[in-house]
Protein backbone atom coordinates (compact mmCIF):
# COMPACT_ATOMS: atom_id res chain seq x y z
CA UNK A 1 0.00 0.00 0.00
CA UNK A 2 1.30 3.31 -1.29
CA UNK A 3 1.61 5.83 1.87
CA UNK A 4 -0.44 9.28 1.77
CA UNK A 5 0.72 12.37 0.80
CA UNK A 6 -0.50 15.45 2.32
CA UNK A 7 0.76 19.26 1.84
CA UNK A 8 0.47 20.84 5.26
CA UNK A 9 1.10 24.63 6.42
CA UNK A 10 3.67 25.05 9.05
CA UNK A 11 0.95 27.15 11.10
CA UNK A 12 -1.36 24.21 10.63
CA UNK A 13 -5.19 24.52 11.98
CA UNK A 14 -6.28 22.23 15.26
CA UNK A 15 -8.08 20.25 12.52
CA UNK A 16 -5.67 19.58 9.66
CA UNK A 17 -3.21 18.01 12.52
CA UNK A 18 -6.11 15.54 14.00
CA UNK A 19 -6.27 14.93 10.31
CA UNK A 20 -2.69 13.40 10.44
CA UNK A 21 -2.03 9.31 10.58
CA UNK A 22 0.41 7.31 11.36
CA UNK A 23 2.63 6.72 8.24
CA UNK A 24 1.32 9.67 6.32
CA UNK A 25 3.51 11.65 4.12
CA UNK A 26 3.75 15.34 4.55
CA UNK A 27 5.06 18.31 2.66
CA UNK A 28 5.46 21.65 4.42
CA UNK A 29 4.93 25.40 3.23
CA UNK A 30 5.73 28.15 5.43
CA UNK A 31 7.99 29.53 7.54
CA UNK A 32 9.68 26.60 10.17
CA UNK A 33 12.90 27.34 12.03
CA UNK A 34 15.64 25.47 13.44
CA UNK A 35 16.06 25.01 17.47
CA UNK A 36 18.05 22.19 18.91
CA UNK A 37 19.82 22.61 22.83
CA UNK A 38 21.68 25.62 21.96
CA UNK A 39 18.44 27.54 21.31
CA UNK A 40 16.51 25.80 24.05
CA UNK A 41 19.30 26.86 26.66
CA UNK A 42 19.65 30.11 26.17
CA UNK A 43 15.52 30.91 25.72
CA UNK A 44 14.74 28.45 28.67
CA UNK A 45 17.64 28.57 30.78
CA UNK A 46 19.28 31.73 30.12
CA UNK A 47 15.65 33.69 29.63
CA UNK A 48 17.01 35.12 26.36
CA UNK A 49 14.16 36.42 24.32
CA UNK A 50 13.58 34.80 21.37
CA UNK A 51 13.72 36.48 18.37
CA UNK A 52 10.95 35.48 16.26
CA UNK A 53 6.96 35.92 17.27
CA UNK A 54 5.45 32.42 18.38
CA UNK A 55 3.33 30.74 17.28
CA UNK A 56 2.13 33.34 14.96
CA UNK A 57 5.00 33.03 12.30
CA UNK A 58 5.68 29.33 13.05
CA UNK A 59 4.60 26.72 14.70
CA UNK A 60 7.07 24.27 13.03
CA UNK A 61 10.55 23.49 15.51
CA UNK A 62 12.86 21.79 12.89
CA UNK A 63 15.82 19.83 15.07
CA UNK A 64 17.95 20.26 12.33
CA UNK A 65 22.08 22.25 11.89
CA UNK A 66 22.32 22.42 7.82
CA UNK A 67 24.99 22.50 6.26
CA UNK A 68 24.73 26.28 5.13
CA UNK A 69 27.36 29.70 4.89
CA UNK A 70 26.52 33.38 5.45
CA UNK A 71 28.32 34.81 2.76
CA UNK A 72 30.64 38.16 3.39
CA UNK A 73 28.03 40.27 1.76
CA UNK A 74 25.11 38.80 4.82
CA UNK A 75 23.36 36.50 2.62
CA UNK A 76 22.87 32.82 2.99
CA UNK A 77 23.67 29.56 1.10
CA UNK A 78 22.25 26.40 2.42
CA UNK A 79 23.21 23.19 0.93
CA UNK A 80 21.46 20.00 2.52
CA UNK A 81 19.34 20.31 5.34
CA UNK A 82 19.08 16.91 7.91
CA UNK A 83 17.27 16.20 11.32
CA UNK A 84 19.35 14.92 14.38
CA UNK A 85 17.88 12.66 17.07
CA UNK A 86 15.04 14.49 18.86
CA UNK A 87 15.36 12.24 21.99
CA UNK A 88 17.65 14.50 23.50
CA UNK A 89 15.93 17.65 23.53
CA UNK A 90 12.87 15.74 25.89
CA UNK A 91 14.29 17.68 28.55
CA UNK A 92 13.39 20.71 27.17
CA UNK A 93 10.26 20.56 25.02
CA UNK A 94 7.68 20.23 27.41
CA UNK A 95 8.25 24.11 28.42
CA UNK A 96 9.35 24.96 25.19
CA UNK A 97 5.98 24.38 23.53
CA UNK A 98 4.19 26.00 25.94
CA UNK A 99 6.39 28.79 25.29
CA UNK A 100 6.12 29.01 21.41
CA UNK A 101 2.98 27.01 21.02
CA UNK A 102 4.53 24.59 18.42
CA UNK A 103 2.36 22.15 16.60
CA UNK A 104 4.71 20.29 14.31
CA UNK A 105 8.35 19.04 15.83
CA UNK A 106 10.20 17.92 13.31
CA UNK A 107 13.53 15.35 13.71
CA UNK A 108 14.75 12.29 13.49
CA UNK A 109 13.70 9.09 15.16
CA UNK A 110 10.72 10.52 17.19
CA UNK A 111 9.97 10.80 21.24
CA UNK A 112 8.68 7.74 22.76
CA UNK A 113 4.47 7.14 23.37
CA UNK A 114 4.70 8.52 27.07
CA UNK A 115 5.92 12.13 25.67
CA UNK A 116 3.48 12.39 22.77
CA UNK A 117 0.99 11.64 25.38
CA UNK A 118 2.43 13.69 28.53
CA UNK A 119 2.93 17.01 26.60
CA UNK A 120 2.33 16.68 22.79
CA UNK A 121 -1.03 15.54 22.96
CA UNK A 122 -2.05 18.68 25.82
CA UNK A 123 -0.31 21.28 23.34
CA UNK A 124 -2.05 19.81 19.98
CA UNK A 125 1.57 18.98 19.00
CA UNK A 126 2.79 16.27 16.66
CA UNK A 127 5.92 14.56 15.58
CA UNK A 128 7.05 14.59 11.74
CA UNK A 129 10.01 12.51 11.06
CA UNK A 130 12.34 13.52 8.23
CA UNK A 131 12.83 10.29 5.52
CA UNK A 132 15.58 8.02 5.78
CA UNK A 133 17.73 10.67 7.73
CA UNK A 134 19.67 11.28 4.78
CA UNK A 135 17.24 12.96 2.18
CA UNK A 136 19.19 16.03 3.01
CA UNK A 137 19.63 17.48 -0.76
CA UNK A 138 15.67 16.84 -1.46
CA UNK A 139 14.92 18.87 1.83
CA UNK A 140 17.49 21.52 0.69
CA UNK A 141 15.54 21.74 -2.71
CA UNK A 142 12.04 22.35 -0.68
CA UNK A 143 13.88 25.41 1.28
CA UNK A 144 12.53 28.72 -0.79
CA UNK A 145 14.59 31.49 0.75
CA UNK A 146 16.46 31.62 4.38
CA UNK A 147 15.03 34.45 6.10
CA UNK A 148 17.31 34.86 8.89
CA UNK A 149 19.68 33.44 11.07
CA UNK A 150 19.77 34.63 15.06
CA UNK A 151 22.05 33.53 17.75
CA UNK A 152 24.71 32.83 14.95
CA UNK A 153 27.22 35.00 17.04
CA UNK A 154 26.40 33.15 20.55
CA UNK A 155 25.83 29.83 19.48
CA UNK A 156 27.58 29.03 16.04
CA UNK A 157 26.44 27.90 12.90
CA UNK A 158 25.36 24.25 13.50
CA UNK A 159 23.17 25.92 16.98
CA UNK A 160 21.68 28.89 15.30
CA UNK A 161 18.63 29.54 14.83
CA UNK A 162 17.58 29.65 11.29
CA UNK A 163 14.43 30.38 9.71
CA UNK A 164 13.25 28.88 6.79
CA UNK A 165 10.84 29.49 3.88
CA UNK A 166 9.51 26.55 2.96
CA UNK A 167 7.51 25.26 -0.34
CA UNK A 168 6.79 21.97 -0.57
CA UNK A 169 9.56 20.77 2.01
CA UNK A 170 9.55 17.28 2.25
CA UNK A 171 9.04 14.39 2.56
CA UNK A 172 8.56 14.10 5.96
CA UNK A 173 6.31 11.07 7.95
CA UNK A 174 3.91 11.33 10.37
CA UNK A 175 5.18 9.53 13.63
CA UNK A 176 2.95 10.68 16.22
CA UNK A 177 -0.88 11.13 16.46
CA UNK A 178 -3.61 13.16 18.25
CA UNK A 179 -3.78 9.82 20.17
CA UNK A 180 -0.36 10.07 21.26
CA UNK A 181 0.72 6.78 19.19
CA UNK A 182 4.10 6.26 17.90
CA UNK A 183 4.78 5.18 14.50
CA UNK A 184 8.56 3.56 15.73
CA UNK A 185 6.49 1.87 18.92
CA UNK A 186 4.35 0.07 16.44
CA UNK A 187 7.29 -1.15 13.92
CA UNK A 188 9.08 -2.35 16.87
CA UNK A 189 6.19 -4.22 18.36
CA UNK A 190 6.22 -5.95 14.63
CA UNK A 191 9.67 -6.92 14.84
CA UNK A 192 9.77 -8.08 18.28
CA UNK A 193 7.88 -10.62 17.05
CA UNK A 194 10.68 -12.08 15.50
CA UNK A 195 14.03 -11.89 17.78
CA UNK A 196 13.84 -15.06 19.07
CA UNK A 197 14.08 -16.62 16.30
CA UNK A 198 17.11 -14.61 15.04
CA UNK A 199 18.94 -14.80 18.39
CA UNK A 200 18.57 -18.69 18.14
CA UNK A 201 21.59 -20.44 19.39
CA UNK A 202 23.81 -17.37 20.23
CA UNK A 203 24.83 -17.07 23.74
CA UNK A 204 25.47 -14.10 26.37
CA UNK A 205 29.40 -12.72 26.27
CA UNK A 206 31.08 -14.43 29.11
CA UNK A 207 32.32 -10.45 31.05
CA UNK A 208 28.90 -8.74 31.59
CA UNK A 209 28.68 -4.70 31.74
CA UNK A 210 26.90 -2.52 34.18
CA UNK A 211 24.08 -1.35 32.16
CA UNK A 212 23.43 -5.25 31.84
CA UNK A 213 23.23 -4.88 35.57
CA UNK A 214 21.74 -1.59 37.21
CA UNK A 215 22.71 -2.76 40.69
CA UNK A 216 26.73 -1.90 41.20
CA UNK A 217 26.99 -3.92 44.40
CA UNK A 218 26.59 -6.53 41.90
CA UNK A 219 30.03 -8.32 39.68
CA UNK A 220 29.94 -8.04 36.28
CA UNK A 221 32.26 -11.57 35.95
CA UNK B 1 58.50 14.82 -5.46
CA UNK B 2 54.23 15.55 -5.45
CA UNK B 3 53.60 18.94 -5.62
CA UNK B 4 51.49 20.46 -2.67
CA UNK B 5 49.04 23.00 -4.30
CA UNK B 6 48.33 19.36 -6.00
CA UNK B 7 48.02 17.52 -3.26
CA UNK B 8 45.68 20.75 -1.66
CA UNK B 9 43.46 21.05 -4.87
CA UNK B 10 43.03 17.23 -5.03
CA UNK B 11 41.98 17.06 -1.34
CA UNK B 12 39.62 19.68 -1.84
CA UNK B 13 37.93 18.03 -4.54
CA UNK B 14 37.53 15.13 -2.71
CA UNK B 15 35.58 16.68 -0.26
CA UNK B 16 33.25 17.97 -2.38
CA UNK B 17 32.96 14.34 -4.22
CA UNK B 18 32.54 12.67 -0.86
CA UNK B 19 29.67 15.31 0.47
CA UNK B 20 28.04 14.94 -2.90
CA UNK B 21 28.49 11.69 -5.03
CA UNK B 22 26.81 8.30 -3.10
CA UNK B 23 29.80 5.93 -4.10
CA UNK B 24 29.10 3.62 -6.91
CA UNK B 25 29.04 0.30 -5.27
CA UNK B 26 26.88 1.32 -1.97
CA UNK B 27 24.43 2.68 -4.50
CA UNK B 28 24.27 -0.96 -6.87
CA UNK B 29 23.82 -2.34 -3.01
CA UNK B 30 20.67 0.31 -2.28
CA UNK B 31 18.98 -0.29 -5.60
CA UNK B 32 19.25 -4.28 -5.30
CA UNK B 33 17.95 -3.16 -1.60
CA UNK B 34 15.07 -1.15 -2.96
CA UNK B 35 14.06 -3.96 -5.67
CA UNK B 36 14.26 -6.56 -2.99
CA UNK B 37 12.16 -4.69 -0.24
CA UNK B 38 8.79 -5.14 0.30
CA UNK B 39 7.70 -3.02 3.63
CA UNK B 40 5.94 -0.01 2.16
CA UNK B 41 7.26 2.33 4.70
CA UNK B 42 10.51 1.13 4.30
CA UNK B 43 10.00 0.92 0.67
CA UNK B 44 8.74 4.55 0.50
CA UNK B 45 12.27 5.36 2.03
CA UNK B 46 14.28 3.70 0.01
CA UNK B 47 12.84 5.04 -3.17
CA UNK B 48 13.31 8.77 -1.35
CA UNK B 49 17.41 7.97 -1.16
CA UNK B 50 18.01 7.05 -4.54
CA UNK B 51 15.90 10.08 -5.62
CA UNK B 52 18.04 12.14 -2.83
CA UNK B 53 21.18 10.85 -4.18
CA UNK B 54 20.02 12.14 -7.97
CA UNK B 55 19.01 15.46 -6.22
CA UNK B 56 22.29 15.81 -4.48
CA UNK B 57 24.01 15.26 -7.84
CA UNK B 58 21.99 17.26 -10.22
CA UNK B 59 22.12 20.43 -7.51
CA UNK B 60 25.74 19.46 -6.23
CA UNK B 61 24.53 19.96 -3.06
CA UNK B 62 25.84 17.50 0.17
CA UNK B 63 23.23 14.40 0.15
CA UNK B 64 22.86 14.59 3.63
CA UNK B 65 22.70 18.19 5.99
CA UNK B 66 24.60 16.41 8.45
CA UNK B 67 27.74 16.04 6.64
CA UNK B 68 29.51 13.70 9.29
CA UNK B 69 33.09 14.42 10.26
CA UNK B 70 35.42 14.63 7.77
CA UNK B 71 38.77 12.89 8.12
CA UNK B 72 41.57 11.85 6.10
CA UNK B 73 43.71 7.78 4.92
CA UNK B 74 46.74 8.69 3.63
CA UNK B 75 48.78 5.82 1.95
CA UNK B 76 51.93 6.22 0.62
CA UNK B 77 54.30 4.33 -1.81
CA UNK B 78 57.63 3.60 -0.19
CA UNK B 79 59.35 6.24 -2.73
CA UNK B 80 56.72 8.79 -2.03
CA UNK B 81 58.06 12.31 -1.68
CA UNK B 82 56.02 15.02 -0.81
CA UNK B 83 56.88 18.63 -1.38
CA UNK B 84 57.72 20.48 1.99
CA UNK B 85 57.54 16.96 4.07
CA UNK B 86 54.71 15.48 5.55
CA UNK B 87 54.06 18.76 7.96
CA UNK B 88 52.71 20.25 4.90
CA UNK B 89 51.22 17.17 3.77
CA UNK B 90 48.79 17.89 6.80
CA UNK B 91 48.76 21.63 6.62
CA UNK B 92 47.33 20.34 2.94
CA UNK B 93 44.67 18.32 4.22
CA UNK B 94 43.61 20.71 7.22
CA UNK B 95 43.25 23.94 4.66
CA UNK B 96 41.17 21.55 2.49
CA UNK B 97 38.90 20.48 4.96
CA UNK B 98 37.91 23.94 5.93
CA UNK B 99 38.06 25.37 2.79
CA UNK B 100 35.48 22.82 1.00
CA UNK B 101 33.31 23.59 4.64
CA UNK B 102 32.76 26.68 3.50
CA UNK B 103 32.96 25.94 -0.26
CA UNK B 104 30.54 22.98 -0.78
CA UNK B 105 29.08 24.19 2.46
CA UNK B 106 29.28 21.03 4.68
CA UNK B 107 27.68 21.73 8.14
CA UNK B 108 30.70 22.74 10.78
CA UNK B 109 30.34 19.82 13.12
CA UNK B 110 33.64 19.58 14.92
CA UNK B 111 33.19 21.35 18.47
CA UNK B 112 35.53 21.19 21.21
CA UNK B 113 34.14 18.34 23.80
CA UNK B 114 33.92 20.46 26.89
CA UNK B 115 33.76 24.04 25.57
CA UNK B 116 31.97 23.60 22.89
CA UNK B 117 34.48 25.86 20.41
CA UNK B 118 32.89 25.95 17.08
CA UNK B 119 35.59 27.12 14.46
CA UNK B 120 32.81 26.91 11.88
CA UNK B 121 35.37 24.89 9.57
CA UNK B 122 35.56 21.35 10.87
CA UNK B 123 38.80 21.95 11.78
CA UNK B 124 40.27 22.19 15.35
CA UNK B 125 42.41 19.76 17.97
CA UNK B 126 42.78 16.24 16.58
CA UNK B 127 40.21 17.54 13.86
CA UNK B 128 40.32 16.51 10.90
CA UNK B 129 41.90 12.50 11.63
CA UNK B 130 44.86 11.98 9.35
CA UNK B 131 46.17 8.31 9.69
CA UNK B 132 48.89 6.90 7.54
CA UNK B 133 49.89 3.50 5.42
CA UNK B 134 52.45 2.25 3.17
CA UNK B 135 52.86 0.00 0.72
CA UNK B 136 55.77 -1.36 -0.57
CA UNK B 137 56.40 -0.38 -4.04
CA UNK B 138 55.67 3.21 -5.64
CA UNK B 139 55.86 7.15 -5.86
CA UNK B 140 51.97 7.77 -5.52
CA UNK B 141 50.14 9.16 -2.66
CA UNK B 142 46.41 7.98 -2.19
CA UNK B 143 44.53 10.70 -0.62
CA UNK B 144 41.04 8.92 0.73
CA UNK B 145 38.68 11.14 2.51
CA UNK B 146 35.83 9.55 4.74
CA UNK B 147 33.16 11.99 6.19
CA UNK B 148 31.25 9.20 8.46
CA UNK B 149 28.39 10.04 11.09
CA UNK B 150 29.68 10.56 14.46
CA UNK B 151 26.95 9.37 16.79
CA UNK B 152 25.43 6.07 16.90
CA UNK B 153 25.68 2.46 15.49
CA UNK B 154 29.17 1.86 16.98
CA UNK B 155 29.76 -0.10 19.84
CA UNK B 156 32.98 -2.25 21.31
CA UNK B 157 32.88 -5.25 24.06
CA UNK B 158 35.82 -7.77 25.41
CA UNK B 159 34.74 -10.88 24.15
CA UNK B 160 36.67 -14.09 24.99
CA UNK B 161 37.51 -16.97 23.06
CA UNK B 162 34.92 -19.07 25.30
CA UNK B 163 32.43 -16.52 24.21
CA UNK B 164 32.89 -18.16 20.34
CA UNK B 165 31.44 -17.38 17.02
CA UNK B 166 28.18 -17.82 18.96
CA UNK B 167 29.09 -14.82 21.31
CA UNK B 168 30.21 -12.72 18.39
CA UNK B 169 27.00 -13.24 16.56
CA UNK B 170 25.15 -11.87 19.69
CA UNK B 171 27.12 -8.81 19.98
CA UNK B 172 26.72 -8.17 16.51
CA UNK B 173 23.48 -8.72 16.57
CA UNK B 174 22.70 -6.71 19.65
CA UNK B 175 24.64 -3.78 17.78
CA UNK B 176 22.17 -4.29 15.02
CA UNK B 177 18.80 -4.16 17.42
CA UNK B 178 20.42 -1.06 19.52
CA UNK B 179 21.17 1.18 16.88
CA UNK B 180 18.98 0.02 14.06
CA UNK B 181 15.54 0.93 16.32
CA UNK B 182 14.30 4.07 15.07
CA UNK B 183 16.56 4.12 12.47
CA UNK B 184 19.40 5.71 14.57
CA UNK B 185 22.03 3.69 12.74
CA UNK B 186 20.75 5.35 9.06
CA UNK B 187 20.66 2.18 8.13
CA UNK B 188 20.75 0.06 5.52
CA UNK B 189 24.65 0.65 6.01
CA UNK B 190 27.56 -1.09 5.46
CA UNK B 191 28.52 -2.89 8.67
CA UNK B 192 32.40 -3.38 9.55
CA UNK B 193 33.19 -5.67 12.22
CA UNK B 194 36.87 -5.17 14.16
CA UNK B 195 38.03 -8.44 15.76
CA UNK B 196 41.18 -8.49 17.77
CA UNK B 197 43.94 -6.26 17.97
CA UNK B 198 44.11 -4.13 21.57
CA UNK B 199 41.08 -2.44 22.13
CA UNK B 200 41.98 0.89 20.42
CA UNK B 201 43.25 -1.16 16.98
CA UNK B 202 39.81 -3.27 17.76
CA UNK B 203 37.95 0.25 17.05
CA UNK B 204 40.03 1.18 14.58
CA UNK B 205 39.95 -2.20 12.57
CA UNK B 206 35.96 -1.93 12.35
CA UNK B 207 35.70 1.10 11.48
CA UNK B 208 37.83 0.79 8.79
CA UNK B 209 36.15 -2.45 7.52
CA UNK B 210 33.12 -0.10 7.24
CA UNK B 211 34.36 2.56 5.29
CA UNK B 212 37.63 1.68 3.65
CA UNK B 213 36.04 -1.61 2.01
CA UNK B 214 33.48 -1.73 -0.71
CA UNK B 215 30.43 -2.99 -1.03
CA UNK B 216 30.74 -6.99 -2.43
CA UNK B 217 34.27 -6.83 -1.29
CA UNK B 218 35.79 -10.03 0.62
CA UNK B 219 38.20 -11.05 3.02
CA UNK B 220 41.01 -12.60 1.44
CA UNK B 221 40.73 -15.54 4.39
CA UNK B 222 38.17 -17.86 2.80
CA UNK B 223 36.64 -18.59 6.16
CA UNK B 224 36.43 -14.72 7.11
CA UNK B 225 34.35 -14.05 3.46
CA UNK B 226 31.86 -16.86 4.72
CA UNK B 227 31.25 -15.31 8.02
CA UNK B 228 30.98 -11.63 6.17
CA UNK B 229 28.20 -13.71 3.69
CA UNK B 230 26.42 -15.57 7.25
CA UNK B 231 26.46 -11.86 8.85
CA UNK B 232 24.97 -10.14 6.03
CA UNK B 233 22.08 -12.70 5.52
CA UNK B 234 21.71 -12.84 9.54
CA UNK B 235 21.73 -8.95 9.82
CA UNK B 236 18.86 -9.06 7.04
CA UNK B 237 17.18 -11.77 8.64
CA UNK B 238 16.01 -9.71 11.39
CA UNK B 239 13.17 -8.19 9.92
CA UNK B 240 13.94 -4.53 10.40
CA UNK B 241 14.54 -2.16 7.48
CA UNK B 242 14.98 1.39 6.82
CA UNK B 243 14.66 4.06 9.32
CA UNK B 244 13.54 0.67 12.37
CA UNK B 245 10.27 0.35 10.22
CA UNK B 246 9.47 -3.76 9.05
CA UNK B 247 11.86 -4.70 6.58
CA UNK B 248 13.81 -6.63 4.88
CA UNK B 249 17.33 -4.70 4.23
CA UNK B 250 19.43 -3.53 7.40
CA UNK B 251 22.84 -4.44 6.50
CA UNK B 252 24.16 -3.39 2.70
CA UNK B 253 26.64 -5.63 3.40
CA UNK B 254 28.83 -6.63 6.05
CA UNK B 255 32.72 -6.70 6.14
CA UNK B 256 35.41 -8.18 8.73
CA UNK B 257 39.02 -7.08 9.77
CA UNK B 258 41.14 -9.07 11.94
CA UNK B 259 44.43 -8.24 14.13
CA UNK B 260 46.33 -10.50 16.19
CA UNK B 261 45.30 -9.87 19.85
CA UNK B 262 46.11 -10.88 23.72
CA UNK B 263 46.09 -14.49 23.54
CA UNK B 264 43.29 -14.12 26.74
CA UNK B 265 40.86 -12.23 24.98
CA UNK B 266 38.71 -11.77 21.20
CA UNK B 267 37.85 -8.01 21.47
CA UNK B 268 35.45 -7.02 18.91
CA UNK B 269 33.41 -3.62 17.82
CA UNK B 270 30.70 -2.75 15.35
CA UNK B 271 30.26 0.25 12.95
CA UNK B 272 27.59 1.03 10.86
CA UNK B 273 28.60 3.16 7.57
CA UNK B 274 25.19 5.27 7.04
CA UNK B 275 22.62 5.64 3.95
CA UNK B 276 24.87 8.48 2.66
CA UNK B 277 28.21 6.28 2.71
CA UNK B 278 30.43 9.53 2.16
CA UNK B 279 34.18 8.30 0.95
CA UNK B 280 36.32 9.38 -2.03
CA UNK B 281 39.54 8.68 -2.96
CA UNK B 282 42.64 9.76 -5.19
CA UNK B 283 45.81 8.65 -6.25
CA UNK B 284 48.31 11.67 -7.07
CA UNK B 285 51.45 10.23 -8.72
CA UNK B 286 55.47 12.82 -8.97
CA UNK B 287 54.54 13.63 -13.32
CA UNK B 288 50.71 15.50 -11.60
CA UNK B 289 48.49 12.74 -13.08
CA UNK B 290 45.48 12.51 -10.50
CA UNK B 291 43.32 9.12 -10.76
CA UNK B 292 39.91 9.13 -8.99
CA UNK B 293 38.72 5.60 -8.44
CA UNK B 294 35.55 4.63 -6.04
CA UNK B 295 37.80 1.71 -3.69
CA UNK B 296 39.77 2.91 -0.97
CA UNK B 297 41.89 -0.51 -1.45
CA UNK B 298 43.27 -0.29 2.11
CA UNK B 299 43.37 -3.91 2.71
CA UNK B 300 46.21 -5.33 0.35
CA UNK B 301 48.51 -8.43 0.75
CA UNK B 302 50.70 -5.95 2.57
CA UNK B 303 48.40 -4.47 5.26
CA UNK B 304 47.12 -8.28 6.33
CA UNK B 305 50.55 -9.59 6.35
CA UNK B 306 51.19 -11.78 9.19
CA UNK B 307 54.78 -12.84 8.91
CA UNK B 308 58.18 -11.00 9.85
CA UNK B 309 59.56 -9.93 6.64
CA UNK B 310 57.55 -8.93 3.76
CA UNK B 311 58.49 -11.71 1.39
CA UNK B 312 55.63 -10.98 -1.94
CA UNK B 313 57.16 -13.13 -4.12
CA UNK B 314 56.87 -16.37 -1.84
CA UNK B 315 53.43 -14.96 -0.42
CA UNK B 316 52.23 -15.13 -4.20
CA UNK B 317 53.66 -18.57 -4.88
CA UNK B 318 51.80 -20.07 -1.87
Amino acid sequence: MKPREIRLSTTPTPEAIAELRLGDIVYLDGLMYTAREGVYMRALEEKANIPMELPSESAANFHCSPAARINADGSFDMGAVTATASFRFAKWLPEWMEKTGAKLIIGKGGMTSRDYKSYFVPNGAVYLSTVGYGTGALLGRGVENVEAVHWNEELGLAQAMWVIRCRKMGPFIVASDMNGDCLFERENAKIAQNIERVYEGTKPAVLKRYGESDDRSDEVI
Amino acid sequence: MIPIDLIQKTAETLMDKAAIEIPEDYLTGLQEAARTEDGDLSSFVLKAMLDNYEAAKADRRAMCGDTGVPRWFVKLGNDAKVEGGMCALETALRRATATATNGVPLRPNRVHPLWRTDHNNNVGIGAPEIEYGFEPEGEWIDLITVHKGGLFGTDYRMLFPSDGIQGIKRFYLDSLMAFGKRGLACQPAIIGIGLGGSKDICMTLGKRASVLRTVGSRNSDPRIAEMEDEFKELGNSIGMGAMGFVGKNMVIDCNIEVGYCHTGGMPMSVHAFCLSSRRAVARIYPDGRVEHRADPDWFTPYQRRETVEWEPVREAAE
